[in-house]
């Protein structure tokens, strides 16, 4: 007789697996989600040029102003990298939200009739957010360094492995607590009115489109606290920026801190309301 | 070997106040096709819920092959097999890929799970469709495909919740040759759900009515039927006087109920009992303009427990947007 410790964790590549086919065996849905955040990028990027009010001073000083705000030669360079953090919070949050449908179409409850464990089910939600984010976020970095992305002189390809381990952490956690939120909804609404309510506050708060320096004192002290500064400081630390090390080490210990206590909560109470 | 598969005791759920399903005790014994007999929203999905480990009871307990389904729930999670009301097959792969799914989720080592899904997918008449998506299945062989991954890990008891729900008829007849193929072939004991009532009578060797919640009566449909107590004349006269009181003198006639004009009589060798009652109404002036006969189906055991018929229960919303969602696909 097998023991229970067998079945701990099994099926979660499984899991995973199902839905990264229905991912890559719809066309649309995957050409969709490479082309969107180069739109976004593009769009915000190039057109929102904030580097083009320089454009008026001598080259040097525009250089300088441009290095002392932003920390990058151009605008696009300091954009680009936020663009990452945009798409994967959408990402993570709207796959974990999927489980509303796993829920509805009867799947949900068929594979807790299984052996497969409470946690799996929650477990792979977030690699499977961990994944598409993976590759988006490298999608884009490769889509940027094309259109002109200037990288620091302390990037090395070594920095894609930090890269890779904030953007699992990140993706992880938000999934994870996004599935404690959709598992009680039953419909599809609820927790996607939740993702536009938290979304955007997210992003504006927080240094993806502008430095601190650029924000009113009260926004900045919101920014400052909230983890997607954190995170998207770390990947430009680890790219477009002149790295220093400590603030990179700080950037790691908040986010990490972050995820690790929403990913505990998620799971907590995902896997509670599952075992009701 | 386990004599009584399932034993359920005063199983008990309350959802926010409201008790789906309430002190509900039943056995099941080894090799039965057990089926529960209810209107939508009766307690049935919520009673399936609870015996396969997906929902906790509120009080009472049960066990499934001697495993308590709180306590010792992953191992009542390898023994029983689920097939749901909905069709869970995801519909971007095919009959074979979800097989095997289902086989992962067990668990199964990958070489004895392709065995085992060809097996099955042939039990099921789906092996020439194996490689196609689900997407282009028709209900019936939905339903098929739900049934092969229901038996992938070999279950000693297998769940069906609505089998046929949605189906037209010669599919719902073929889905009941095969449920009794696999009792037949697998010896295994079959727990199910439905307010077909015929299907109730075709298939289960026992069942319990269950509406409210609250179970009824148990027993085979045939003991059902015959202890209701005679055959059944409905008939309508030409006047709006009552004259159920005359009826009711008639030899045989244990039970009138009026309606208006239409008297529904329960009577004892029912043949006989009908023209004696014509007659007996023709002596105080009043004839007789329709008559009908029948022998008790069990939705006059149904109406006689219940006081209504089945098609009338309320639903809940989300009971009826899933079975929307399942009638729907099982028509594509």
């Amino acid at each position: 007789m097998r023991g229970f410790g067998f079945y701990r964790l099994h099926g979660t590549w499984t899991l995973t697996k199902r839905e990264l086919k229905k991912w890559f065996n719809n066309p649309i849905v995957l050409l969709v989600t490479i082309v969107q955040p180069i739109v976004w990028m593009v769009l915000f990027g190039k057109a929102m040029n904030l580097g083009a009010m320089l454009s008026n001073l001598p080259p040097d000083l525009g250089q300088q102003i441009m290095r002392s705000t932003f920390g990058t030669s151009d605008y696009f360079s300091y954009m680009a990298i936020g663009m990452i953090s945009f798409t994967i919070m959408f990402t993570s949050m709207f796959g974990g939200m999927s489980i509303v449908w796993d829920r509805r179409l009867g799947f949900l409850d068929k594979v807790l009739s299984t052996p497969v464990s409470r946690a799996t089910v929650v477990i792979a939600k977030g690699l499977n957010a961990a994944v598409r984010s993976l590759f988006q976020a490298f999608v884009i970095l490769g889509v940027a360094a094309m259109l002109g992305l200037s990288f620091s002189s302390t990037f090395s390809p070594l920095n894609l492995l930090p890269i890779i381990l904030a953007i699992c952490l990140l993706s992880m956690g938000l999934s994870t607590i996004f599935v404690a939120m959709a598992v009680r909804a039953t419909r599809f609404e609820t927790p996607m009115a939740l993702v536009n309510l938290v979304n955007l506050p997210f992003m504006f708060a927080s240094n993806v489109f502008v430095p601190f320096s650029m924000m009113p004192s009260w926004l900045q002290t919101i920014a400052r606290v909230n983890p997607i500064s954190y995170f998207t400081d770390a990947i430009r630390q680890l790219t477009v920026f002149e790295m220093d090390v400590s603030t990179l080490v700080l950037d790691f210990v908040f986010l990490g801190a972050f995820t690790l206590v929403i990913f505990a909560l998620g799971a907590f109470l995902a896997v509670r309301y599952l075992s009701r | 070997m386990v004599k009584n598969v399932i034993v359920a005791e005063k199983l008990t759920r309350v959802f926010n106040g409201l008790t789906a399903v309430d002190r509900v005790s039943f056995v099941v014994r080894a090799g039965e096709i057990f089926g529960f007999l209810g209107p939508n929203g009766a307690g049935k999905t919520t009673t399936i819920k609870m015996l396969t480990t997906v929902l906790k009871p509120t009080s009472g307990r049960a066990s499934v092959f001697g495993y308590d389904v709180v306590k010792e729930d992953s191992m009542v999670r390898q023994v029983i097999g689920v097939v749901p009301q909905e069709y869970t097959a995801d519909e971007d792969l095919t009959g074979y890929e979800n097989v095997m799914l289902c086989a992962s989720l067990y668990g199964i080592p990958r070489e004895v799970a392709k065995r085992r899904a060809a097996q099955l997918l042939d039990l099921v008449n789906l092996s020439r469709f194996k490689d196609k998506p689900v997407e282009f299945y028709s209900g019936g062989m939905r339903r098929r495909l739900e049934l092969a991954c229901g038996l992938i890990n070999r279950p000693k008891v297998l769940f069906l919740d609505e089998p046929t729900l949605g189906l037209d008829v010669q599919t719902r007849t073929t889905i009941w040759e095969y449920i009794r193929k696999l009792r037949r072939e697998y010896g295994i004991t079959i727990f199910m759900t439905t307010h077909y009532l015929e299907e109730a009578d075709a298939l289960c060797d026992r069942i319990a009515i269950i509406d409210r919640g609250r179970i009824l009566v148990i027993g085979r449909p045939g003991d059902l039927k015959k202890n209701l107590g005679g055959d059944i004349i409905v008939l309508s006269v030409d006047t709006r006087a009552d004259v159920s009181r005359i009826i009711k003198r008639v030899k045989n006639v244990k039970e009138v109920i009026r309606q208006n004009e239409t008297y529904r009589i329960k009577a004892s060798l029912g043949r006989l009992t009908a023209p004696r009652i014509i007659e007996v109404l023709r002596k105080h002036g009043v004839s007789v303009t329709k008559l009908s006969l029948s022998e008790p189906t069990l939705n006059d055991v149904y109406l006689e427990f219940t006081g209504r018929s089945i098609r009338d229960a309320e639903k809940s919303p989300d009971d009826v947007h899933r079975q929307l969602v399942t009638i729907r696909r099982a028509r594509t």
